[in-house]
């Protein structure tokens, strides 16, 4: 296994302790405390799951931009990055407009129990998206180039793995009301 | 396999996530708990195996990374089982917790 390889793998494997440690403390907490359904239920639903469908897509974009860079193509690899950077912004906008409405109706990180987890674990996934998106641009503008092309299926594990936590978040944040 | 497809199959692998999510949408509007459990937790464990799986190629990893995942993912298991019985449990062998409902109900 290449370095580059491991080490992404080793970083996979240290967010699942973070994210992780938070979900179970999450579950805990949900589950000792029933009024929380009622927080629960005024998230929306409905961003939670287009924003999943983005994740999803972006995810479906970075997969197919490694099989290309895999055949040594690197201008579709870099925009289909590209497509994966534009599912992260359209993510990160319909999460500002969320907060943003949640906030402005009074639902603070300071309001109760609840709303903190929702904000600390959606707040250091959209962290993570943001890291992502960011990186992802520079593996582009390599690929681009045709350089490093390896690079876009380390970049594409941790895309998929920020999908995964995502997955877990919807459900536990938005539809369990 | 050809880049065909290979994009042809990643293209239903989406697909079928695509499906799953409008499960776990629509289960739960249903409001029996047996399903909302089914279809939310337990459609966001087989969409989890299918992207890790088909999109990141964890089954065709060296072994060890697999162990390496398991491991982590024990750890947060102990993790749980560590705090639980704090958060559940009002009492046990020689200790209790200070009674707090009105904070638990109001504030948490």
């Amino acid at each position: 296994m290449a370095t580059g390889q491991l080490a992404v793998w080793w970083v996979v494997a240290s967010e699942i302790v973070i994210f992780g440690g938070l979900l179970a403390a999450y579950i805990e907490y949900r589950m000792s405390h029933v009024e929380w359904a009622g927080y629960a239920a005024h998230t929306n639903v409905w961003a939670g799951g287009f924003n999943t469908f983005v994740l999803l897509t972006s995810s479906l974009a970075a997969v197919l931009a490694h099989q290309a860079a895999e055949s040594g193509n690197g201008r579709k690899a870099a925009k289909l990055l590209g497509l994966t950077i534009v599912g992260a912004l359209v993510f990160l906008t319909v999460k500002a407009f969320e907060w943003t409405a949640e906030i402005q109706a009074g639902y603070t990180i300071s309001s109760n129990g609840f709303w903190a987890f929702y904000y600390t674990a959606a707040g250091i996934h959209a962290a993570h998206v943001i890291a992502g998106a960011i990186i992802m641009g520079f593996v582009a503008r390599d690929a681009l180039a045709g350089r490093e092309l390896h690079r876009v299926e380390l970049i594409g594990i941790y895309w998929h793995f920020v999908d995964i936590v995502w997955i877990f978040l919807f459900p536990l944040l938005y539809i369990a009301k | 396999m050809s880049e065909q497809a290979g994009h042809t199959s990643y293209v239903k692998i989406w697909a079928i996530l695509l499906v799953l999510l409008g499960v776990s949408i629509a289960g739960p509007t249903l409001e029996i708990q047996v399903v909302t459990v089914i279809t939310a937790f337990g459609i966001a464990l087989v969409k989890a195996y299918m992207v890790a799986k088909h999109f990141m190629h964890l089954n065709v990893q060296p072994r060890y990374v697999a162990y390496v995942i398991c491991t982590c993912l024990t750890l947060m298991v102990v993790f749980w089982a560590g705090t639980a019985v704090d958060i559940y449990k009002q009492e046990g062998t020689n200790w209790a917790k200070l009674d707090v409902p009105a904070q638990s109900s109001t504030t948490h």
